[in-house]
């Protein structure tokens, strides 16, 4: 059996999300959009989001391929979004950074990120914390994108 | 080596090299990785499995003394002082391209150029050799199996230069297609640049055969030899090659310390690498001279503990010999392959010709990315490596994004390549059920 830290590492959720990924695909109308790429490990994402009037995520939805940890963290990330404003959303993915600075679950309630908290053993594997950070940063890129058309930023600093 | 105290190895150290440097008919793994002691460390729990060898070797106890004796007892700047331990640096620095002279068949020691590493005798030969003898429109002709180092700097130079780079293309199995190389060899080839082993994949290369090619067409003959070199007998003319680069630190010794060869009338012909002291005759104000080959592209003091310890790495693979290094890994090899081929969901990248496979086992698991298997692996002790390899065209040509690599050396047994097999098994339970 993998030991403890293993099982820290991967947990039920996250295995669940990486097993039945949710928001996977394309949406028809996404008026933002970003790519995303750890050139490194191979992982790649691509996050389209329809944004309304009043700055809400409508609709979210990711595709590309990776391990089992960037899946995972980019569809958790879209449950966790979807309905959320930009503001909302941006401000989440600094609690996310955050926790994988740190590798601890936000303290205060209106940090709270539900399920993703599970991610945060991520933080013990330094070399993981790119995998599950991938999916924020791009969603980050894609919502901070002022353009209708979609826009496409590649990570390779990353 | 002159000096009677490089000789006194210390008793145990000496005696436990001497018990495995016995040759192929003598050969017991058990008594080489009495000579490793990191592969006694316990990784999460569990003993060690170091299966990532492509990447570094282990060092074996005689390196790491040789290492601590040159600074403990010798420590000098070589090539100036009068003084006994100038001399005795030198003399033991200056040894070791004698000793990497005779383990690559070359004719002269003085072709043994010391650099950093094979990405930096590769780009040495791309900043002289090239630089020198290459003009727009000429054409080098390297292949899609290359590891990231033999790619960039032609890519480099081609840009600066004009110059024009082709690829031989690799075929599914992971060989070369040698008919279209046949066709790409041509009057306009300069240079060809061939890996003597796929790092990704463990391929080994006919080199001779492209190297009479390309010498019929006048060019010249670069092998990258950093998978090659620690792992098969290479002798420099019998590859047929002009040029030949490794590294010390995947072949025992220490990391910082990489070799060019080259044959001697081109190294005359060169013009230097970097300036500095040590490369030169004389210095006026208005200009200078070039000191001789090898010196010449050794520019600044040069890393004399890690050549020095480098030298001890020749003399433990020397003395089990190179034939008899390859017939375990291949030993080991065959065994993992047929053990491995039953893993639910495995694909195994590489020739099906064993008899051209090099003691590296590169793999994926359906729906199962390689950063997972080598995650989960390292839980059971086993490392491997997880990525690309620094080798994205071969990946590319496969059309998938890493493998993930296990490979073998001296040290390693079937027992490990069980543990290996084992822990493979208990990825796909840990991820089973995962969509493809």
């Amino acid at each position: 059996m993998p030991d403890a830290a293993l099982e820290d590492l991967y947990r039920e959720i996250l295995l669940d999300h990486y097993r039945n990924p949710r928001h996977h695909g394309h949406l028809d109308a996404a008026n933002h959009k970003a790519d995303g790429a750890n050139p490194l490990c191979g992982d790649q994402i691509t996050i389209e989001a329809t944004v309304n009037a009043d700055g809400r995520i409508e609709d979210i939805a990711f595709s590309g391929a990776g391990c089992s940890i960037s899946q995972a963290s980019s569809s958790m990330m879209t449950v966790y979004v979807a309905g959320h404003t930009t503001a909302e959303a941006l401000r989440a993915v600094e609690t996310f950074q955050q926790m994988m600075l740190t590798g601890e679950a936000p303290s205060t309630a209106e940090q709270d990120l539900g399920d993703i908290e599970a991610l945060a053993g991520v933080a013990k594997f330094p070399v993981r914390v790119k995998c599950a950070s991938l999916a924020w940063k791009t969603l980050q890129q894609a919502l901070q994108s002022q353009t209708a058309a979609a826009v496409t930023t590649d990570e390779r600093s990353e | 080596m002159t000096s009677n105290h490089m000789h006194d190895h210390g008793g145990d150290v000496n005696h436990v090299g001497a018990d495995a440097m016995t040759g192929i008919r003598d050969w017991n793994t058990e008594s080489i990785r009495r000579d490793f002691p990191i592969l006694k460390r316990e990784v999460n729990g569990t003993r060690l499995v170091y299966l990532d060898n492509a990447a570094t070797s282990q060092k074996p106890v005689q390196v790491i003394a040789e290492l601590t004796r040159y600074y403990r007892d010798y420590n000098a700047n070589i090539h100036r002082g009068v003084h006994t331990l100038s001399q005795e640096a030198t003399a033991a620095y200056e040894g070791v391209r004698e000793k990497i002279a005779r383990f690559i068949g070359a004719k002269r020691p003085e072709e043994i150029i010391f650099t950093r590493n094979t990405t930096e005798a590769i780009n040495l030969v791309a900043h002289t050799w090239a630089r020198a003898n290459l003009q727009a429109g000429d054409e080098i002709l390297i292949s899609e199996l290359e590891h990231h180092s033999n790619i960039v700097p032609w890519q480099m130079l081609r840009d600066e230069r004009g110059i024009v780079l082709k690829y031989i293309p690799m075929l599914q199995d992971g060989t070369l297609d040698m008919a279209v190389a046949r066709t790409l060899i041509g009057p306009k080839t300069k240079l060809l640049s061939i890996t003597q082993m796929s790092n990704a994949l463990g391929t080994i290369i006919p080199v001779r055969e492209l190297a009479d090619l390309a010498h019929a067409q006048g060019a010249i003959v670069l092998v990258d030899g950093a998978q090659g070199v620690p792992h098969l007998a290479t002798d420099v003319t019998a590859i047929g090659a002009d040029f030949l680069a490794f590294s010390a630190h995947k072949m025992l010794g220490p990391t910082g310390i990489g070799v060019l060869w080259g044959r001697y009338a081109l190294l005359e012909a060169m013009p230097p690498f970097m300036g500095g002291g040590d490369m030169i005759l004389s210095v006026t104000m208005e200009q200078s001279t070039w000191n001789d080959v090898p010196h010449k592209f050794e520019a600044g003091t040069p890393n004399i503990a890690d050549t020095i310890a480098f030298g001890t790495a020749i003399d433990y693979l020397s003395a089990l010999g190179m034939d008899a290094v390859h017939q375990h890994e291949s030993d080991l090899l065959g065994y993992a392959l047929d053990r491995m081929v039953d893993v639910p969901g495995i694909t195994i990248y590489g020739p099906e010709d064993r008899s051209i496979r090099g003691g590296v086992l590169s793999f994926s698991l359906d729906g199962i990315h390689p950063h997972d298997i080598g995650q989960v692996l390292d839980s059971h002790g086993v490392a491997i490596r997880a990525g690309h390899h620094c080798a994205q065209p071969v990946m590319a040509c496969l059309e998938i994004p890493a493998t993930a690599r296990a490979s073998f050396y001296i040290y390693n047994t079937r027992e490990e390549v069980d543990v290996l097999v084992d822990a493979t098994r208990e990825v796909v339970r840990f991820f089973g059920g995962v969509h493809a």
